[in-house]
């Protein structure tokens, strides 16, 4: 072989340039999946099996907004003897109090901006005065 | 060559003239049954009848709620109306915006002139020139906002008839607002938190681009509570709220003993907010 010398190197130098994202992420902690704060209020159950949740809860939130709004279905949901307002700062935020440790840790991750608190409020903000 | 080519005109004129004529023998063979504009109900299963006049409604049917504002009750008491205001600005978490332009009214007081601008204001009694008048969204029946607005993001609660807004689909378009002919909806030009004093965290606020307007108190009216106004001025009765569809209930009693007015009744919305002036 011609230029053993400067080939070989070369494609090394090629395959571990192309791999960079791979064994990068491997090694580094900044793409791990976050871990979210559980309630600090040391509550257990949610409306919904924590997988379920994961996967759908802004599935649900639509669904109790347009039962709220569209069709006055405003009664409570009784999950496991526990009532649960329909709402997203009367239910969720009850127990999952800091918004920035739970609902953006995961989707700062995934890299979604929904507007909920455009207009909704964390127990944080309801609690300080603004002016 | 040539037959090919005649054939295929024939074909061709055959198929055009076909294609012109179809609509019209679609439309004369259609069955009436389905057409779409007879046997029409609104939302309250009221019959649209047209020149019945806008005082008379017809065969109601459902929940609508309505309120009745006694106005000899609250003269001589601004402070009452003050009073009322700041209880619905305190539930709904309404900026206090100091500028004509972009303030936020849910309930407010107002001149006779400016509440009632089709009844005359001329050599009007002592009472109510110096007096203001409470005002609201009158939760129409026939209400012209739901009507323009291009999302459905204002609708009426069809168990309630209440005329009620999604902020998560308000686009901001304002067309409610040119159709509202009683100023009853108020535009967020910029976030309101700021200008909130105190906020209520069982109830959200708005955001910057969402028309917003008085929501009867559906939240509360759920827990069984009356809407924030009329608790407020509790003590003097002058505040009354029920279902206008109900023979039996309280308001019905009064709106059937009392001579009420409605504001700009001749537009034909149906108010159900009412007046004892």
């Amino acid at each position: 072989m011609y230029n053993k010398g400067t080939i070989i190197p070369g494609l090394i130098i090629f395959v571990l340039l192309v791999t960079f994202p791979l064994w990068f992420n491997a090694f580094s902690t900044a793409s791990d999946v976050p871990k979210v704060e559980l309630p600090p209020g040391g509550e257990k159950q949610c409306v919904a099996p924590a997988a379920e949740m994961r996967a759908s809860h802004m599935v649900m939130l639509n669904e109790w907004r347009d039962e709220v709004l569209r069709d006055g279905k405003r009664t409570a949901v009784t999950v496991g003897g526990k009532e649960y307002r329909k709402g997203l700062q009367m239910a969720c935020m009850e127990c999952h109090t800091n918004k920035e440790k739970f609902c953006d840790s995961c989707h700062l991750y995934t890299s979604v901006k929904p507007y909920c608190w455009d207009c909704h409020l964390t127990p944080g903000q309801a609690k300080k005065e603004t002016h | 060559m040539d037959k090919q080519r005649r054939k295929f005109l024939k074909i061709a004129g055959v198929t055009a003239l076909a294609g012109i004529g179809a609509p019209a023998v679609v439309k004369l063979t259609a069955s009436p049954v389905l057409a779409s504009s007879t046997g029409k109900t609104d939302a309250h299963g009221v019959q649209a009848e047209h020149g019945s006049g806008h005082g008379a409604e017809s065969a109601p049917q459902g929940v609508r709620l309505g309120l009745l504002i006694d106005m000899r009750k609250l003269y001589g008491h601004p402070e009452l109306l003050d009073k009322a205001t700041a209880a619905c600005n305190k539930v709904h978490n309404i900026p206090a915006i100091d500028s004509k332009k972009s303030e936020i009214k849910w309930i407010w007081k107002t001149p006779f002139a400016n509440a009632f601008t089709d009844q005359t204001a001329y050599h009007s009694s002592k009472v109510t020139k110096e007096n203001d008048f409470l005002v609201l969204c009158n939760h129409c029946d026939e209400p012209p906002c739901v009507r323009v607005c291009p999302t459905k993001a204002t609708y009426i609660e069809k168990n309630t008839g209440i005329v009620s807004m999604d902020y998560h689909r308000c686009i901001g378009c304002r067309f409610c607002m040119m159709g509202c002919p009683y100023g009853a909806r108020s535009f967020n030009w910029f976030d309101p938190r700021p200008y909130i004093k105190e906020l209520n965290p069982d109830f959200p606020t708005r955001m910057r681009g969402v028309v917003e307007k008085c929501n009867f108190c559906g939240e509360r009216l759920a827990l069984g509570q009356e809407p924030a106004c009329v608790e407020a001025v509790k003590e003097a009765g002058a505040i009354v709220f029920g279902d206008l569809n109900d023979p039996n209930s309280e308001i019905r009693q009064i709106l059937d003993k009392e001579h009420t007015i409605q504001r700009q009744a001749a537009l034909g919305t149906k108010p159900s907010v009412f007046y004892i002036v």
